[in-house]
Formats: C-alpha cells, sequence, structure tokens
C-alpha cells in the first residue's frame, strides 16, 4: 500500500528507523518546555514524528476526526439555515417588529414574539435565581462538610432528580406546587413584597413564578453535580494552605475552594442555563400560557418553546407556520446570545486565560 | 457461503410475501384516534391484506399531510377553509365520521349543582365582561343555586386543538362581540384567561382552581367523571350534553353537498348547541388507483359497520340520514 503514495521517493530501510529516534527529541523539548504540543497541523506532525507504515492510519484517523468535528458547524449552519428558510414569510412580512411585537393572533395572522421571548428569558432568571445559591450550597455541603456516609445519598438523591421526566414535574406542579403556592406562599409574598409590584395581582398558583420554580428545581441536578465535580477537582493542598494562615472554615471555603472553582461553577450555571431556556414540557404545564409581558410573576406567562409545541401540530396557515418557526429562530438567537454573554462573563472572570478552568 | 446466499434468499421471498399486504398511510386529528384505531383494527381483522397506519398528528398536520400526497387520507377536527381548498392540488372530500361535544365544567366554591348557562352568559366569561360568580345574569339563570361571591378565571386550552375550534366557532355565532373581536380557530387570541395543555391540563386547573370554568371534549368529561353544565340551545331549552343530544346536533342541520358544515348552535329541540363532525379528507381522484380504491372501501366499511361500534367509546355516532347522503356522496365522487 505505501507504494501508491510515496512512489515517487521510495526510502530504503534504514532511512525509514531514525526517523522517530530524531522525531523523540522534539517532543520531549516541547515538553520541557511546557508547551501543549500544538504543530503545525496535525497531518505533518504525524509526518515528522511517525514512521512512514503508521502514517496512513493516523491520517485517515485525523481526518475522520476532523470531520466528526466539523459536522458540528455543518449541522450548526445547516439548523440556522432552515430555520431562515422556513420563516422567509413571516420574516418578509413582519420585519425586525416581529421580535418587538406583542400582538400573538392566529386568527387575523398577526404575529409578535415579545411576549414569548420576554417569558423565557424571565423563567429562566428566576430558575437561576433560585437554583445556583441551592445548587452551590448542596455542593459545598457535599464536598467539604458531609460525612462520608451521608455523601453518597445526597449525591444520589441529587442525581435521581436529574432522571425524573418533565412532564412528571410538570404533573407535580400542577396538582402539589400550584395549590401550595396559591393558598399559603403567593398571599405571604402579596403582603411583605407587593408593594414592588413583582408580587401583586390575582392569584393563580400558575404562573411566571410557579415557572420559575418549577425550572430551579430541574436545573439544581445539572448545577449542583458539576459544581461538585469542579471543587473536588480543587487540590487538596489549596485548603491546607488557607487553613494554615488561620483561616477559618467558612474563609477556607471562600478563598480555597469557590475562588479557585469559581470558573467551573460559572461553566455549571451556564449549563444549567441552558437547559432552563430550552426546557418546554414542565413550564407549558404550570406557566399560564398567555403571551402577555406583564411585572407581576404571578401573572401567566409564555415561553418560546412553549408556543411552538403547543401550537405546531394544528398550525395550518403558512403565515402561522411561518411565524412559528420564526419563533424557532428567535430562540436560537436568544440562545446564542445567552451564551456568549455568559462565555464573556467566563473570560472577563479569567482575565482573558480563555476559560481553562486553573483549578 | 452458499448456504447464506440460500437463507438471504428466503429472507428476500418471505419479505416479498408480507408485501401482498398493503398498508394505508393516514394522518390527522386527535380527537378520533380511539375510534379510529378500533374501526382500522377490526378492518384488518375482517380483511387480512389491509392494514390501516394512522398517526395522529394533529388536524393541521393532517391537512398538510394530504395536500402534499404523503399519505393516503387525512383527518380533520375543523373542516379545510375556502382558501386551504383553493391552494391544495389534491382534490378531497370531506367525510364525516363522528359527532363530538365540548361540555363547560367549573369549580365554584360551595356549588356542586348541575349550572345552566345561557349563551350571553359563556359569551360574557369568555370575554371578560362577566368576571364574577355573583353576576345577575349568572343568577337570573340559575334561580335555585346561590353562588358565591368569587372572581372568575377562565381557563382554555393553550395547545392548538380541534376543541378550541369547536367552542370558538360557537362563540363567534352566538355572539358579535367574540366574532369581531377574537374569531374562530385551532388557537386563538383568548381575551381573558390561562391556557392548559390538552383536556387533562384544562381538567387538571379547573381542579385546582376555585372560581375557574374551561371547556372540555365530552368524552374526556365522561370518562373522567367529571361534572359540567347544560347549555341553552337555540330553541331555548337547557340541554346537557350526551351521545344523544349530540346526535340530535347533527340532525337539525342542512347538510351541503361537501359537507363542510358547522352545526354549532342548531335548530333543534333536543340539540345540544356545542357539537361537531370529525371529518376524514378522502383524496377524489387519488394517484395510487388501487389505494385509492381501499381507501373507499374503508371509508364505506366504517360508515356501515363503525358506527355502531362509536357510542362503546363516547363517541357520538351520525344520524341515520346523514351516514346514507355520506355512502351516496363517496360512491359518486370518489374515483
Amino acid at each position: 500500500m505505501p507504494e501508491s503514495t510515496s512512489s515517487s521517493n521510495k526510502p530504503d530501510p534504514a532511512q525509514q528507523t531514525p526517523q522517530p529516534v530524531t522525531a523523540i527529541p522534539a517532543l520531549a523539548q516541547a515538553a520541557r518546555e511546557r508547551k501543549t504540543v500544538r504543530g503545525p497541523s496535525v497531518l505533518e506532525r504525524i509526518r515528522h514524528t511517525h514512521p512512514r507504515s503508521s502514517r496512513i492510519p493516523d491520517a485517515i484517523f485525523a481526518v475522520l476526526i476532523l470531520l466528526t468535528a466539523a459536522s458540528v458547524f455543518a449541522i450548526v449552519v445547516f439548523v440556522l439555515w432552515e430555520l431562515f428558510d422556513k420563516s422567509r414569510l413571516s420574516l418578509h412580512q413582519f420585519g425586525l417588529h416581529f421580535f418587538f411585537g406583542h400582538d400573538w393572533d392566529p386568527v387575523n395572522d398577526q404575529y409578535g414574539a415579545m411576549p414569548f421571548i420576554y417569558g423565557t428569558l424571565m423563567s429562566s432568571f428566576l430558575a437561576l435565581l433560585l437554583a445556583v445559591p441551592l445548587s452551590i450550597g448542596v455542593a459545598v455541603y457535599v464536598t467539604e462538610m458531609c460525612p462520608q456516609r451521608l455523601r453518597s445519598i445526597i449525591s444520589f438523591l441529587v442525581e435521581l432528580l436529574a432522571a425524573i421526566p418533565s412532564v412528571i414535574y410538570g404533573l407535580w406542579a400542577i396538582f402539589v406546587l400550584a395549590p401550595l403556592l396559591r393558598d399559603y406562599i403567593q398571599p405571604f409574598l402579596a403582603k411583605v413584597l407587593g408593594w414592588t409590584g413583582f408580587f401583586s395581582g390575582p392569584i393563580y398558583g400558575l404562573g411566571m413564578l410557579a415557572a420559575g420554580i418549577i425550572l430551579a428545581i430541574m436545573i439544581v441536578p445539572i448545577v449542583a453535580s458539576i459544581t461538585r465535580e469542579v471543587l473536588a477537582a480543587v487540590p487538596q493542598n489549596q485548603r491546607e494552605a488557607v487553613l494554615a494562615l488561620g483561616a477559618t472554615r467558612w474563609e477556607m471555603i471562600r478563598m480555597g475552594v469557590l475562588r479557585n472553582a469559581r470558573i467551573g461553577i460559572v461553566g455549571a450555571v451556564i449549563l444549567g442555563l441552558g437547559r432552563a431556556l430550552g426546557e418546554t414540557m414542565a413550564v407549558t404545564m404550570v406557566i399560564g400560557n398567555r403571551p402577555e409581558v406583564s411585572k407581576s410573576l404571578f401573572a401567566p406567562g409564555y415561553t418560546m418553546a412553549s408556543v411552538i409545541a403547543n401550537e405546531f401540530s394544528e398550525a395550518t396557515g403558512d403565515m402561522y407556520l411561518s411565524a412559528l418557526v420564526e419563533i424557532g429562530l428567535a430562540l436560537f438567537l436568544v440562545t446564542l446570545i445567552v451564551n456568549a454573554m455568559a462565555r464573556l462573563l467566563v473570560w472577563s472572570i479569567t482575565g482573558g486565560s480563555g476559560g481553562r478552568a486553573r483549578a | 457461503m452458499n448456504r447464506s446466499l440460500k437463507v438471504l434468499l428466503c429472507l428476500f421471498a418471505l419479505a416479498v410475501g408480507c408485501m401482498a399486504q398493503t398498508t394505508l398511510n393516514g394522518a390527522g386529528a386527535t380527537f378520533p384516534y380511539p375510534i379510529y384505531s378500533k374501526w382500522f383494527s377490526e378492518y384488518h381483522n375482517q380483511h387480512s391484506d389491509v392494514q390501516v397506519n394512522y398517526q395522529s398528528i394533529g388536524s393541521g398536520g393532517g391537512i398538510r399531510q394530504v395536500q402534499a400526497g404523503t399519505v393516503d387520507f387525512g383527518a380533520t377536527d375543523g373542516p379545510m377553509s375556502d382558501e386551504q381548498i383553493a391552494q391544495s392540488k389534491v382534490k378531497v372530500l370531506h367525510v364525516p365520521t363522528v359527532l363530538g361535544a365540548v361540555v363547560p365544567a367549573y369549580n365554584i366554591s360551595g356549588v356542586s349543582q348541575e349550572v345552566k348557562f345561557t349563551p350571553e352568559v359563556i359569551a360574557g366569561i369568555f370575554l371578560g365582561k362577566i368576571s364574577n360568580w355573583n353576576d345577575a345574569a349568572i343568577a337570573k339563570a340559575n334561580p335555585d343555586i346561590k353562588f358565591p361571591s368569587q372572581n372568575i378565571t377562565v381557563v382554555h386550552r393553550s395547545d392548538g386543538s380541534g376543541t378550541s375550534y369547536i367552542f370558538t366557532d360557537y362563540l363567534s355565532k352566538i355572539s358579535s362581540d367574540w366574532q369581531s373581536a377574537t374569531g374562530k380557530g385551532t388557537s386563538v387570541k383568548w381575551p381573558v384567561g390561562v391556557g392548559g395543555k390538552g383536556n387533562e391540563g384544562v381538567a387538571g386547573m379547573i381542579r385546582n382552581l376555585p372560581g375557574s370554568i374551561g371547556y372540555i371534549e365530552l368524552i374526556y368529561a365522561l370518562q373522567n367523571k367529571i361534572n359540567f353544565g347544560s347549555v341553552k340551545n337555540s330553541s331555548g331549552t337547557f340541554v346537557k350534553a350526551s351521545l344523544e343530544s349530540t346526535t340530535a346536533a347533527a340532525q337539525g342541520v342542512k347538510m351541503p353537498a361537501d359537507f363542510r358544515v358547522s352545526i354549532t348552535n342548531p335548530p333543534g329541540k333536543n340539540a345540544y348547541p356545542i357539537a361537531s363532525f370529525t371529518w376524514l379528507l378522502v383524496p377524489t381522484s387519488p394517484t395510487d388507483k388501487t389505494k385509492g380504491k381501499m381507501v373507499k372501501d374503508l371509508v364505506l366499511w366504517a360508515l356501515d359497520n363503525g358506527e355502531g361500534m362509536a357510542a362503546g367509546l363516547s363517541y357520538a355516532p351520525l344520524p341515520k340520514e346523514v351516514v346514507d347522503k355520506v355512502k351516496a356522496t363517496v360512491n359518486q365522487q370518489v374515483k
């Protein structure tokens, strides 16, 4: 086989053997300088470091791996293109106004995405607000303060939460959470914090607040288990060093552990946010499905994922379908923007070192 | 090598043998899915060479698929609009199969009796003009019930559905305000209220929200033993929805030639006013003639033998005269 590829300069066996020997010091040199071994290109490096007989399988491997990586780009581009293509009708009809319009009226073919964009962002933000402190607390307790025996039980329970299907969360929210909110929590909030305007209006139990809470419960397992892994990865000597300086336990956790792990924690939060933005079923069941922007968290809302799931199967008109696809496009863009902002946040924390956890 | 080749050939022959059985593909409405699957499995028992594969993807999907020619027949809870028919390359016949009704269900603190609803009260509540159960209009229709002072919460379907279509179609007929402000459709811009997903979502919300009212399918209410109110029909009688009163709704209506007819608010003393047909969409000149003939046979069989099975699954069967007329039309129009 090698003959066909290198017939022009066919090497004699004597030349072939020394090649790896000369290559190894180069590698060692790179390692000594603590550089990551990033040559001019994968293929070129293979040519330098390997005997000719193993080049071809390696080259095939490199190409295959490159293809798998490229497929991610291809999928993203394809999805984006499809979304643009299928929503052309409503893009043309409503233009940018689609993203800021408040009207959603399939009967008269008037579409605006603002209530849905607001609902998605607001419910996810609420979920983060509730879930992040809780998750970090769980993770700190499990890694730093928990007796060994309890540790595996808590970890198991947290992971169990992640395995519950979202429709079960939704049903639980309708039959347990919503009555609880309506009878006890919301009247209390209205009395104490009603003056802020965030907790006022008629009390249904269902609504933005219920959606935020159920989302929070759903993302706690993700955020907590990743945070736990990140905290566990902080080297023991960091903790010992802080303690040796006379720090209390809280100071040790704050300076020795959380500070070192902050980038990983932000990463965990971003993953949780991703789930919150896209969650459909449980949110649909409790948010009240009313396309309105209202300041009060008691009021019903609507999210982008919910409206697509609710209305797509029975949508008949071309413009209606197109508008629903454009909601999908909006969801795609919102997710993109939120993730980009989160990435910027990570960069600003790490001082531009590219998000590689130092922990 | 030789043996495995033989095995392969045998398998191939087997596969070809199986293909003697024809599969008809249908897609569409979710509401009649239980009765359709019973019909189609029964039909397969009697005609082992025909297998019907029906997917309940929703009426909108059913209409689109039949227009695109990807299925042999479609099904819908709301008739195709004139515009859709004009755009469609595939000419279809609407074949009414069974009837469905939509009922008002409610949860009023301290009221366990059957509440009577007039069209004005229903429209007023769903428009948001009547916002408390102690409203005079409600009390007037129900002199023997004492209503509490409780805010009304309207619960509607959040997913696009034939149920919403029937209900908003009814509201559009009885209230000009509704007609101009909202109109009819599988999803509409509801003036007030919160949305629940599916019959079970709406029923769950009503159960958990004191003071709430919503609309659900009659079948769902019957099967889950949910109480619902009676509605005043066009001849002034309060009628509670039942299979009989739903069938009665189809009796008084004059059937047009294409069967695309709304039977909400029909004439007739015993007719329940919020009812509708559900339709099969059958291509009148199918590209595949053999399959087309099979679909025609299937539809005729269902009209002859299927109606008797309807009541067992809580569907209201078509009146006799409608069945006869539909059969004649199918025989005449479907080639």
